[in-house]
């Protein structure tokens, strides 16, 4: 097994797709030659030709209509776009078209594309170029969403979306794309959409979180040792929103009692606001603390010098880790 | 490839294909395509067949028996052209919403475009074998759309086409010149088509461009762009055909713009009146494409008032059954709208169906709660 970090992982998923089926094809901005601002298509252009791996025109909006067009018509494009805030245009076609294409053609039609873009904030970039908005792809309807926050957990995931017959969109962490590497099984392998990883086992929290948070959680695990010594936490990370693995999660609520949630995007009508409101609903009779969260606030993405305030990070989230456990009614 | 109208028409100086004049003389004998007799004839029938379709359905919309919907009616002859050019098992249309025309030739069943009306998408599901894809509502995606599936055509070395329509106002949204310009960066075999029919809702072609036409928008991405009288079927067909072709040879692909004219409301739910100068519609009637049609096949021989009045017979009598059909069978279940979300049910939806079953079959009524 190799040694790999995240984008190296987003590369070998496409390779051994694009290896297996002729139908798989890259496109996005950029993506061709150079391969890509992340380099995550670096290489296939070269391999694959520039029928399979190439630069669109900057228009999201129509690659992604164009994707579903190909998609409708027996291909597996994989749509890369530059960043998600830069991206929105795509949505005019993810929501209206793309996620919508099997139920208004009941089903004459499907749309099995990939849309992979980098997303948050960490990497010190210009303006619209650290969104977070994972939660405007977990409440459509029709499509997938994905985060994978290791190297395993992206090259699996992608070919996973890749396999699906419905539309998945993959959020991949821009901020942990060179964070570390791992041991990555060479060859095709698949993490299933949906089933979340449980990183710790533990008795007394359940912290669920995603994408490049799980970094900071464990982090802030580690601290905890200093005031918490007896605590033991579980350590969930989702993998997927959308679906999401509602099982995992309020089985662990009910074995801990208590629930944090962590994420870098805005608070309010967030993923944490609907895991809360699921584990309200589930296991409302076994909770000793209120359920709580620990997330971005809601304020436009602050640039460089007030990035450090919104950012979720290991103190903030002990903190939070912290007052749950105190919590005494 | 060898070109009658392609490249000879120059839009830049807003020349127009048109081989019948209004009162369907030949005024053009040198453009007239090769098209036979029974072709002419089956044309004409769609055509008709559309129209009274459209007047059908505009009673049956004011007795609350049906939604909203966009009649075709004005603009039959292009409709009716560019898709009896295309191959419906291997080539692709990629409508717009106001298409009643082009989905019957098609081949959509007059029962699927009410059952759509009546808000039921098992209407939009095409046949087995008709490569129709759903009205689309959200006007300029559709030209994405098509480039993709034609995309694939090229890439799969397959030899289908695909070709998409939309408004006068569709042609100011960024996607339909986004696509155009993939389309030929590529080289695909997409037939794009804007039907001019001088009204977005009750915005005006003057107020949605200065262009000297819509077909000169397809210049700046280097593609074969041409304007034709879309009243005028011969002119229609004779430029469709040829662009299907076209593309089909591998030349990349066609912009055609159909000069016409919207007839009727923009939905049936408004009233042109209040924005639409009566001289202008009065005017525009005369060069209605059914009127033209029926005078070129009369004095061609091919058509009679005789054979007029019986073919309005027999397609009443088809509308007025397809809608008996529909009213029986319009309703479904509450499986069908959460079964096409995914491939498969999550177990989420599961969930929330089952919750849906149990309520209301504990309160059946309330299901019309939302109607007022």
């Amino acid at each position: 097994m190799a040694i790999i970090n995240s984008i190296k992982a987003v590369t070998e998923a496409l390779d051994v797709a694009m290896e297996r089926d002729p139908n798989v094809i890259v496109f996005g901005e950029d993506v061709g030659l150079e391969g890509g601002v992340f380099r995550a298509t670096q290489g296939l252009q070269q391999k694959y030709g520039i029928e399979r791996s190439f630069n669109a025109p900057i228009s999201e909006a129509m690659f992604a209509g164009v994707g579903l067009g190909m998609a409708m018509n027996g291909m597996k494009p994989v749509i890369e776009l530059q960043f998600q805030g830069l991206g929105l245009p795509s949505l005019q076609n993810i929501i209206t078209n793309i996620s919508r294409m099997r139920n208004r053609s009941r089903g004459k039609w499907t749309a099995p594309l990939v849309i992979r873009m980098p997303m948050g904030g960490g990497i010190r970039a210009l303006e619209h170029h650290s969104e977070a908005l994972e939660v405007i792809y977990a409440h459509i309807p029709g499509i997938k969403t994905v985060l994978p926050s290791t190297p395993y957990d992206t090259k699996g995931l992608i070919l996973a979306a890749i396999e699906s017959p419905d539309p998945v969109i993959v959020l991949e962490p821009t901020k942990l794309y060179r964070a570390f590497k791992q041991e990555v099984p060479e060859g095709y392998y698949t993490v299933p959409i949906g089933e979340g990883f449980k990183i710790f086992q533990g008795n007394d929290l359940t912290v669920v979180t995603y994408g490049s948070q799980t970094v900071d959680c464990m982090k802030a695990v580690e601290l905890l040792k200093a005031s918490h010594p007896n605590a033991t936490i579980e350590l969930i990370d989702l993998r997927s929103i959308q679906p999401w693995d509602k099982k995992m999660v309020i089985e662990s609520v009910k074995k801990t009692g208590r629930l944090l949630v962590v994420h870098e995007a805005v608070r309010s009508f967030s993923v944490s606001t609907e895991i809360i409101t699921t584990v309200n609903e589930k296991c409302f009779e076994y909770l000793k603390a209120p359920l709580s969260r620990c997330t971005g606030y809601d304020v436009i993405i602050p640039y460089d010098r007030g990035e450090g305030f919104h950012q979720v990070n290991p103190q903030k989230i002990l903190v939070a880790m912290q007052n749950v456990l105190d919590y005494k009614f | 490839m060898k070109t009658k109208y392609i490249g000879k028409f120059d839009p830049l100086k807003d020349e127009v294909v048109r081989v019948i004049d209004k009162d369907g003389k030949v005024i053009n004998p040198t453009l007239m395509p090769k098209i036979s007799d029974e072709e002419l004839i089956k044309a004409y029938s769609i055509m008709n067949l559309s129209r009274r379709q459209d007047d059908y359905q505009n009673k049956m919309q004011r007795q609350g028996r049906l939604l909203s919907f966009l009649s075709s009616t004005g603009q039959e002859a292009c409709e009716v052209a560019y898709t009896m050019v295309l191959d419906p098992k291997k080539d692709f249309f990629v409508s717009g919403y106001r298409n009643n025309a082009a989905w019957l030739t098609m081949g959509q069943p007059i029962r699927n475009i009410m059952l759509y009306w009546t808000g039921n998408e098992m209407g939009a599901k095409a046949p087995d074998g008709v490569n129709s894809l759903p009205p689309n509502i959200i006007i300029g995606s559709q030209f994405s759309q098509a480039t993709g599936l034609a995309f694939a055509e090229k890439y799969q070395k397959r030899d289908g086409v695909a070709l998409t329509t939309t408004g006068d106002g569709g042609m100011s949204e960024g996607e339909t010149y986004e696509s155009m310009n993939f389309a030929k960066i590529h080289e695909v075999p997409v037939v794009f088509i804007t039907e001019n029919n001088k009204w977005a809702i009750s915005t005006p072609t003057y107020e949605q461009t200065k262009s000297i036409n819509l077909a000169v928008k397809g210049i700046a991405t280097g593609i074969p762009s041409i304007k034709a009288d879309g009243n005028d079927f011969l002119a229609s067909w004779a430029v469709a055909k040829e662009a299907v072709e076209f593309a089909r040879s591998g030349n990349g692909p066609v912009f055609i713009e159909y000069d016409t004219y919207r007839l009727g409301a923009h939905s049936s739910s408004d009233s042109p009146d209040v924005y639409r100068p009566k001289p202008e519609f009065e005017n525009a009637k005369l060069y209605d494409p059914l009127i033209r049609m029926k005078q070129y096949l009369i004095d061609k021989k091919l058509w009679s008032e005789e054979k007029q009045v019986k073919l309005d017979e027999e397609q009443s009598a088809h509308i007025a059954a397809e809608f008996a059909w529909v009213e029986e069978n319009k309703n479904y279940g509450i499986e069908d709208i959460f079964n096409y979300q995914y491939s498969e049910l999550t177990e989420d939806l599961k969930e929330q169906m089952n919750e849906a079953k149990e309520f209301f079959a504990k309160y059946p009524e309330s299901k019309d709660g939302g109607h007022h």
